[in-house]
């Protein structure tokens, strides 16, 4: 299953891309992706546990199934304000 | 009332926004663009986000804040893009019937807004380098 996943801020930057597709089996959870994302995009791991996912723009447990339809996107961590 | 915009902020239209006869007291709060940060200088700044996430998650904080304090009207502004030094990159503006509440208000929905809203800021360093801000945890 194709995967596209929204990139911001460094992410983006170290991936020089603002969406990257993924192939993930079917069936991938937010996990999974997560980890293919890291292996793509390998200075990501700096991030560690604060790198968050989002699907459908709203915050995803790791355990969160990933549906071809869902909008996926990697959200480091914030600093508006 | 939530808005992300690139145009600065009016703070006379935010205040006018929440203030009412039913409010005895009115808090705003700015985040402005600040000079120095651990001794470097900024130049300047940009913001970028993500703009459905965004805008979605100031209206839930928007919403939660209203079920914990008695809100009679709240404002909460953003700032996108370019940003010169001293302007204002956020505004909280909450008006609740007394004092306490719309400073508890405002301090929460602030720092919640920096732990969760998916806005990133990036410093362009007076030395010429730029960087994304990307807080580590405490």
């Amino acid at each position: 299953m194709k995967v596209q996943v929204r990139l911001f801020a460094a992410a983006k930057e170290w991936a020089k891309a603002s969406t990257i597709e993924l192939d993930v089996p079917g069936g991938a959870t937010v996990a999974d992706v997560r980890n293919t994302l890291l292996v793509r995009v390998p200075r990501l791991a700096e991030f560690g546990p604060q790198l968050r996912l989002a699907i459908n723009a709203q915050y995803a447990d790791d355990g969160t199934a990933i549906l071809p339809d869902s909008d996926v996107a990697c959200i480091p961590p914030v600093s508006g304000g | 009332m939530i808005e992300l915009s690139d145009k600065p902020i009016d703070v006379a239209a935010v205040l006018d926004r929440v203030q009412s006869p039913a409010a005895g007291a009115v808090v705003l709060f700015l985040g402005t663009t600040r000079e120095m940060t651990a001794g470097r200088r900024t130049q300047s700044l940009e913001y970028e986000c993500y703009p459905e996430m965004a805008r979605k998650k100031l209206q839930e904080l928007e919403a939660e804040s209203r079920r914990r304090w008695p809100i009679t009207a709240c404002a909460i502004l953003h700032r996108l893009g370019h940003l010169e030094l001293g302007e204002a990159s956020v505004a909280v503006a909450v008006s609740t019937p007394h004092r306490e509440d719309a400073f508890a208000a405002a301090k929460w929905l602030i720092d919640t807004i920096k732990e969760d809203v998916p806005i990133w800021k990036c410093e362009n360093w007076a030395d010429g380098t730029t960087e994304w801000v990307h807080p580590k945890a405490e």
